[in-house]
Parts: C-alpha cells; sequence; structure tokens
C-alpha cells in the first residue's frame, strides 16, 4: 500500500490502531448481552408458525396466569407501525389482524427467568386462519394473488420507470446488442453478534432507557416515540459495543420495540436476547433479485445504451425496499459514461421476513449483472476486459444524466494498480487448465446527500469539550460498529488541531449525551461526520490561539497550534498545551465547541420522483482481480488470490482503510461463492451458521489492498468512503474469472459446487447433442 | 414473589479458573459458557450462534481451545479453564493480544476473544505455525468483518514471523 503525500497524516501514515481496540482484545468491551441484567426480566417472543394468515383467537391468559409472569404484550398493546421513509410504515412491531410471514412476532412475555418465559409462550393459546403464501416475485405478483397488503396491488411495493438519453438511438448505433438474465439468491448480514436489546422504564420518572444493538439509535428513539406515545424527551438510547452489523441494524427492529412494550408494561428491566435462528428471521438483508440486462456496445468498446430490469422478493413488508430498489437503478450511473438508460425496477411483497438495507446497498446485484454482461460482450468483440472499462470512465467534475455528482474519480488509476499488480498482461490465458483471471469495477456512495428524515438540519453534528484537564472529548452520535468511526474522528480532531491522539476521548452514541446523528449506514460517518469533527476541532483551534496570542502577546495569525503553542515557527516563546487551556479557561470555564456538516441542496440528485437515491458528494471507487481454481470434477470454485484497489480519497486511517477494503471483498465473495437463505414453505432452512455457509478462514483467500486517492474537494482531509465500495466487484469478478478458467457463462450467484455442476453438464449435454444432431444431418 | 420451582440438581464444581481455585455450586446440566458468564461474570466469553457453530466461546480447557458453548461446566472438575480474560499478565496484553490490536486482527471484536484463545492453544503447541497451521486451527472460528487477512497477520505476527 502506497498513499501519496498530503497535507494531513502526520499520525504514523500506516495507519493507527483502534482506540477501542484494547478493550476488544481483552475481553472488557460489553456488548448488549455483556450488561449487567442480573435483576432484569427475562423477554421472549411468540411467533407466527404460518406465512400468512388472519390471526382469529389470541389468548394469553392461561400465560399471565403462571407464577413469574410478570408481563405480556400483543398487538393490542402497540396501534402503530414502525418503518423507514415516513410515507411505508406498513410493520407493526407485534402482528395486528395478520401475520404475513413465519417468525412474525405476534406476542412477547417478560418472566422472571427463561424457563417460565418459554412455558409462558406455551400457554399462549393462537389461532390462525391460513391465507395463500407467497415465496417467489412470480407468484406473489400472479394475477388473483391474495394481497400482503390491501393498498398494494399486484403486491407490488414500488415501480420504478427511468429513462435517461435516447435508448433506442443508442441500442440502434450499436454494433454488438446483448441481453441476458441473472439471479442473485438473498442472503443475509449474519453478523457474530446475536441481536440483543436491553430496556428498563422506571415508572417513577416515566423514563425509558434503551440499551441495544442499534446502528442508528436515532431512528430507534424516534420509533420508540411513536410506538410507546412517550415524550421524545423521556427517552434514552445508548449503543454499547455492537458486534458488527453490515445494515442489519439500521432499521429501527421489532424485538427492540417490543423489549420497550414489555419493560413498561413490566414497570421494570428486560432483557431480550435473540437466538441466531432468530436473528436470522429478523432479517432485513439483501433480497433476492431477478436481473435482466440489454447492454449496447460498439465495435470499440464504447457502452451505447443500456437497458435494466431489476425485480427484488422484498419479503412481507416495506422497511428500506423502496431505497432498495431506487439504489438498483440509480446505482448504474456515476461510474461509467453510459449515454442512455433505461431503468424498470419492481419492489415485490412476498410471505418471508422483510428484507434491507445490507452493505453495497441495492447497488450490488445490479452491478454483478452490468460487470458479467459487459465481460462477454468485450470477449465476443475480441477486447481486453481493462479496455473496455477504460473506454468508458468519466470525467471528473460531472454530473450524470440522473443528476448525481461526481467529484473526484479514481477508477482509472484503480485499474492500472490491479491491473499490474495481479499481472493481468502477461498471465491472462496462459494459466494452467482450470485456472482463470477475472476483473470488475465498482463504486459506491458516502452518505446518501438528502436523509431519509429532511428536517432541514445539519447532516453531521460533533461536539467537543475541552476542561481543566487538557482532555479533548470528542461527542458524536455516529454508531461506530467496529469499522472504526471513534477513531476516525478522533484522528480527525488531533490532525486538526496538531496534538497527541491520547489526548482525544470519543464518546459515541448515546442520545442523552451525544448530538443527534444519523448513525451507520450509507457510509456516511467518514465523509459527514469527518467533515463535523474538523469543523468542531478548527473552532476549538480559533478559541486556543486566540488565548495562546495573548499569553505571549502575538498575533493570532502567528501562533502555531499543536501539544507546544509557539509563535511563528520559532521556539523562543511558546506555551504547552496545558498552559494554552489554561489561559483559555479564564474567565470561561470549561469549552464546548460545536462542528456540523451540511451538503448543499445541489448534491441532493436529480427532480425526477426517487432522484434523491444515489446522491452523494462523494462516490469510492474499485477495482479487482479474482483468480480462481475450479475443479470440473466436483464444481468446487476456490479463488486463489484477490488484487483490489480502492480511491477512498484519502485514508485517514490506511490500516482500517485496508480491514475495511478486505472485509468488503471478502462479504462480496461469500455472497458469490457460498452464502444464500433458503426457506423451505416459508420456513427459514438457513438460520444457522451451520447452513448458512460464509467463508471460513481455510476458504479465505490472500487479498492485496492498493489504496488510491484523488484527494476529493469535499471530502475530510480528501477522504471518501472505504467499506462497502469494493463488495460489488466481488461477485461478477468470480463469475469472469470462472468464465476465463472454464469458458462456462454462470448467470446465477452463489456459485455452489452444484450449480457449476449443473453448467458442465448441461454444456456436455448440449455438446454430446450437438454432435449428434450434426452426425444425423 | 413466589415460592421457587423445582430446582435443577446441583453439583460442587471445583476447577481453577484464570489460575485460582474456585468452588461453585453449579446445575449438571450447566454449560460451561454459562457458568463462565453468569456465574464467574467473564463476559469476554461470547456467544454467537445457538451451538457450537461459531467459536466466538472458545475457552482454553487445560490448554485445549473447546467450544464453551457445548460444554458442561461439570465435565471441567479439576481442571484449568483459561478466558480471554486470564491471558493478560499483571494487565499487560499477551503477544496474541497486542497483535490483534495493532495489526486489526480485530474490528467489531466480537468473534475476537474466541479467536484469540483458539490462536493461543495453537501458539503454546506450535510457537512457529505456518499459514496452513493458522487456517486449520482457526477454522471453526468465524469472523464477519476482516475477511481474515488481518486475523492471519497478526497470529503470524505473535509467533514473530512478522514485524
Amino acid at each position: 500500500m502506497t498513499a501519496a503525500p498530503t497535507p494531513y497524516g502526520k499520525l504514523a501514515r500506516r495507519g493507527v490502531p483502534l482506540i477501542d481496540g484494547i478493550e476488544k482484545v481483552t475481553g472488557r468491551a460489553r456488548y448488549t448481552a455483556d450488561l449487567d441484567h442480573a435483576d432484569a426480566l427475562v423477554g421472549r417472543i411468540l411467533r407466527s408458525p404460518v406465512s400468512h394468515g388472519d390471526i382469529v383467537q389470541l389468548d394469553v391468559s392461561k400465560a399471565r396466569a403462571i407464577e413469574g409472569v410478570v408481563a405480556i404484550v400483543t398487538g393490542a398493546d402497540c396501534a402503530h407501525t414502525y418503518g423507514v421513509l415516513p410515507i411505508a410504515m406498513n410493520e407493526y412491531p407485534l402482528a395486528r389482524g395478520r401475520v404475513r410471514y413465519r417468525g412474525e412476532p405476534i406476542a412477547a412475555v417478560a418472566a422472571i427467568d427463561e424457563e417460565t418465559a418459554e412455558r409462558a409462550l406455551g400457554l399462549i393459546e393462537l389461532e390462525v386462519k391460513a391465507l395463500p403464501a407467497y415465496y417467489t416475485s412470480a407468484d406473489a405478483r400472479a394475477p388473483g394473488a391474495v394481497l400482503l397488503h390491501d393498498d398494494k396491488p399486484g403486491n407490488l411495493e414500488r415501480d420504478v420507470h427511468h429513462t435517461f438519453g435516447d435508448v433506442a438511438q443508442g441500442f440502434a448505433a450499436a454494433d454488438l446488442v446483448r441481453e441476458e438474465q441473472f439471479s442473485c439468491a438473498e442472503i443475509n448480514h449474519a453478523q457474530i453478534e446475536p441481536h440483543a436489546s436491553l430496556s428498563e422504564y422506571d415508572p417513577a420518572t416515566g423514563r425509558l432507557t434503551v440499551q441495544t444493538v442499534s446502528q442508528v439509535g436515532y431512528y430507534l428513539h424516534l420509533m420508540l416515540a411513536q410506538c410507546l406515545e412517550m415524550d421524545s424527551s423521556r427517552i434514552r438510547v445508548i449503543k454499547p459495543f455492537i458486534g458488527g452489523g453490515f445494515g442489519a441494524r439500521v432499521e429501527a427492529l421489532n424485538f427492540e420495540i417490543v423489549t420497550a412494550l414489555l419493560a413498561r408494561a413490566a414497570n421494570g428491566k428486560v432483557m431480550m436476547q435473540l437466538t441466531r435462528e432468530e436473528t436470522f428471521i429478523t432479517h432485513r438483508a439483501r433480497p433476492q433479485t431477478d436481473i435482466k440486462l440489454k447492454l449496447g456496445m460498439s465495435k470499440t468498446g464504447r457502452f451505447t445504451a443500456c437497458e435494466l430490469q431489476v425485480v427484488q422478493r422484498g419479503g412481507a413488508y416495506a422497511g428500506y425496499g423502496i431505497i432498495t430498489i431506487l439504489y438498483a437503478g440509480a446505482l448504474l450511473h456515476g461510474i461509467y459514461d453510459i449515454p442512455a438508460v433505461k431503468y424498470d425496477g419492481y419492489r415485490v411483497y412476498a410471505n418471508l421476513p422483510p428484507c434491507g438495507a445490507m452493505r453495497g446497498h441495492g447497488g450490488v446485484n445490479t452491478r454483478h449483472a452490468f460487470e458479467c454482461l459487459v465481460d462477454r460482450m468485450a470477449r465476443e468483440l475480441g477486447l481486453d476486459p481493462f479496455a473496455v472499462r477504460r473506454a468508458n470512465l468519466l470525467q471528473a467534475p460531472t454530473r450524470t444524466m440522473n443528476d448525481l455528482v461526481v467529484n473526484s474519480y479514481g477508477l482509472s488509476e484503480c485499474l492500472d494498480r490491479v491491473e499490474h499488480a495481479s499481472g493481468w498482461r502477461a498471465r491472462l490465458g496462459k494459466l494452467p487448465p482450470g485456472k482463470g483471471l477475472g476483473m470488475a469495477c465498482s463504486h459506491y456512495v458516502s452518505g446518501a446527500a438528502k436523509p431519509i428524515h429532511r428536517t432541514g438540519e445539519p447532516h453531521a453534528v460533533v461536539n467537543l469539550k475541552l476542561d481543566f484537564d487538557g482532555g479533548v472529548t470528542a461527542l458524536t452520535g455516529a454508531a461506530d460498529i467496529g469499522q472504526g468511526s471513534s477513531t476516525m474522528v478522533a484522528i480527525a480532531v488531533a490532525e486538526t488541531l496538531d496534538i497527541s491522539l491520547d489526548r482525544i476521548r470519543v464518546i459515541s452514541a448515546d442520545t442523552a449525551i451525544t448530538p443527534k446523528d444519523n448513525g451507520a449506514y450509507s457510509s456516511r460517518i467518514t465523509f459527514m461526520v469527518g467533515n463535523a469533527a474538523i469543523d468542531a476541532a478548527k473552532n476549538l483551534k480559533t478559541i486556543l490561539v486566540k488565548a495562546a496570542a495573548k499569553k505571549l502577546e502575538a498575533n493570532p495569525e502567528d501562533i502555531e497550534c499543536g501539544e507546544v503553542f509557539r509563535v511563528g515557527g520559532g521556539d523562543q516563546s511558546s506555551l504547552s498545551f496545558a498552559d494554552v487551556v489554561a489561559a483559555a479557561l479564564v474567565d470561561e470555564g470549561a469549552i464546548t465547541v460545536k462542528g456540523s456538516f451540511t451538503c448543499p441542496p445541489d448534491f441532493h440528485g436529480g427532480k425526477h420522483r426517487g432522484g434523491a437515491v444515489g446522491s452523494t458528494m462523494g462516490f469510492s471507487y474499485a477495482a479487482q482481480v479474482v483468480e480462481v481454481s475450479v475443479d470440473d470434477a466436483t464444481g468446487l470454485v476456490t479463488v486463489d488470490k484477490v488484487w483490489v484497489a480502492l480511491d477512498c480519497g484519502h485514508a485517514i486511517n490506511p490500516l482500517a482503510v485496508e480491514g475495511q477494503v478486505e472485509g468488503s471483498v471478502w462479504m462480496g465473495m461469500g455472497q458469490a461463492m457460498c452464502e444464500e437463505t433458503r426457506y423451505l414453505e416459508g420456513l427459514p432452512a438457513h438460520a444457522s451458521f451451520l447452513e448458512y455457509r460464509m467463508p471460513t478462514i481455510a476458504e479465505s483467500p490472500p487479498i492485496e489492498v492498493q489504496i488510491v486517492e484523488t484527494h476529493d474537494p469535499y471530502g475530510p482531509f480528501g477522504a471518501k468512503e472505504a467499506s462497502e465500495g469494493a463488495l460489488a466487484g466481488f461477485p461478477p469478478a468470480l463469475v469472469n474469472a470462472i468464465a476465463n478458467a472454464l469458458g462456462l457463462d454462470l448467470n446465477e450467484i452463489p456459485v455452489t459446487p452444484d450449480r457449476v455442476m449443473e453448467a458442465l453438464t448441461q454444456r456436455r449435454r448440449q455438446a454430446r447433442l450437438a454432435k449428434s444432431v450434426k452426425a444425423a444431418s | 414473589m413466589h415460592a421457587p420451582g423445582p430446582q435443577p440438581k446441583k453439583r460442587l464444581l471445583r476447577l481453577k479458573l484464570n489460575g485460582r481455585w474456585r468452588e461453585d455450586a453449579v446445575a449438571e446440566k450447566q454449560l460451561l459458557v454459562d457458568y463462565l458468564r453468569d456465574v464467574a461474570h467473564l463476559t469476554g466469553v461470547k456467544t454467537g450462534c445457538d451451538g457450537g457453530e461459531c467459536g466466538a466461546c472458545t475457552v482454553l480447557v487445560d490448554g485445549e481451545a473447546v467450544p464453551s458453548c457445548i460444554t458442561l461446566a461439570v465435565r471441567c472438575e479439576g481442571r484449568h479453564v483459561e478466558t480471554i480474560e486470564g491471558v493478560a499478565k499483571q494487565a499487560r496484553l499477551s503477544a496474541l493480544q497486542t497483535a490483534f490490536h495493532e495489526k486489526l486482527g480485530t474490528q467489531c471484536g466480537f468473534c475476537t476473544p474466541g479467536m484469540i484463545m483458539a490462536a493461543e492453544a495453537l501458539l503454546r503447541r506450535n510457537p512457529a505455525p505456518s499459514d496452513g497451521e493458522i487456517r486449520a486451527a482457526l477454522s471453526g472460528n468465524l469472523c464477519r468483518c476482516t475477511g481474515y487477512v488481518k486475523i492471519i497477520e497478526s497470529v503470524k505476527a505473535a509467533a514473530g514471523q512478522l514485524t
């Protein structure tokens, strides 16, 4: 890894370990389930045994009569829906009247111990009159299908139709037009920490405190106020350490609201720990997706037009659905120059757990189809895959047809880096039989420019407190879920003030203490919270410099800030940081400053319906090369190595950037090779780590990361996101590598051994058939 | 509030926990992970799955890496159980802890205690493991954040194979 010199980066350009890393390696880090709950009641949820039906009877009286049962709540206890978009909140924390997927929460018990809670669940009398249930998009959309939601004809949550440019003319101008269909299985975040929530309601003060696994505490805070009909000021949501998120915990989740309902009903404290199976059922991950993609290409490899149709099986409720289906179209743009694009997206309801946001939100499956088809057409035209990408690069700054703004663009350099590192030119086509190389590109937003709740507030606010001890405490609502965002905030502050990182403390994600933040989603924290942190640090610097100037009897402009404050670079008159703090506190006391960041409206995307989705101030870009070995006797694919380059603008913490890129590439590998949720008549058949197959350390390849720094004009120190952009490139690079190894084009992921074998068998069968037809004629 | 229900059969368990002998009355069916978390309050031991799938609960029993979620506490009678809390000596991080911290072998940290304990067992029996031996020893420990690249680097660094 190399990084260009920048004005910043005095703090070890090789990277900084996480500021909360020692707690993690010593076992001192407390996750929700580790919090003291000896005095808490045990919460348990009764879940629907059927996929679709009307609740005819729900009688909790026998369960309530057991000694040790303190509270039971049902749908009758919460008449408010919750969700993501204000226009699409159609889910109750506990089902009311109708259940729409197997495992949907129906009732919940708080009892003195686990055995009692389980016994009570068993005594709840439930009768559900079954309705026809649909497990595929096609079945749910079939004429005459029973509607999951009465206001959604055809079980269509949302259809999107966008056309930019003259598509017909584009295809007419093409030398080659190809259309293919792709299918991507539903997958799950599978963060290692199971869901948990600890809620405490104090009837004396009417206050509710929730400690939970949320990536966006503020959303949950709002949903709790709505569902519990509580004054928002009586609620506090705290994020303890979180064992991964990847989007699973961006939405307020049903069990979090249920736990709070139980705590209030019990007038006490309730700990809810979901099993791994329940954690899978809570879901909110990447939907099963059917894609039809048509692409026009000139013989030089220029794209002329693109037509994309995406059908997402979204599960039983809205969740993030509208945003996901919009992303699937919007993220066709912003990476290549495509003169004409038509997009038709369909988000379909089905009787399965609701899908939601997952790393690379909405863009991953579209990118997979696109990069696969581009490779196949390049092959047909005799063009090199790198050359085709290079023929279609954007020039930054630019505005795309759908009004996305590209301010910095390092894809070209990413391509150069991985082409060189992988030895592409020398090795392609010269590998031993069964081995292949494939490549693909991808990109992602650095935070949604237009937030979900359009309140007019800044996108991020950071507070800094400096007191007598000389310590700077950064307060941020941004949730560190393992990606290292608190460390990023600390570095941003330390670099701006040019002081030691050890002076900085970060307190994050506590709605009673930290300023509101839109949380850990859409890779927004580095860009937005980083900028806010720098702004706050600059404001603090102004105060300190003024105090130092007064004390040193110098002009503020001549003061250099740092662990030692100096006049004009000389060492004649200087003050220690502690002396400056003492001087600044005179007559003022503890100093509190604020910094904020706002995306100006110019970056908020197009005026067309849904045009805000995909908009950002900074796209990250990635290119990767994957080397595979394929065993044509077993269909087993082994990834030998991955070379990836990511344009993250500027690596504020190169160590963390590498870690994020490795993790996202690897997560793309899981989706590409083995991960898949499966349901049998709506019953999850994947809901354990034995059935849901993620790559283990044994089959995980070396990943060589290169960081490309384009110094984005708006990013904090020029930085952009680093956690999601590289993910979407892996699945197509893998499928392209398999095509290179075997000459076999696969249109379904994950590429499990049985799928590879099926394709190989089919190819042999077709070859035999062709031979016999030839012989007969 | 109410009379306690029938109590499960208990046994006196004597074991050495992180270097100190102790005795507790434990139910015969109690799992080691629950004993460690709920009785001994060693919450560095994590539960990530519904039994034996993820390795987050890995501890050492007489030096062997064991998933504590599928081990009965009473099976540890007279044995030495070590958890992540016992690895640092006088608050000084072990070589593995230092390496996982400095090389970013930990991101969210949830799998980290189990991962470090599995690696600890490996390095005790094989101080200079190959990549393949590291992969084999840690293949029962799932991580969802790192892609394992920096976990392997961390173990190698702790073994003195990297600077």
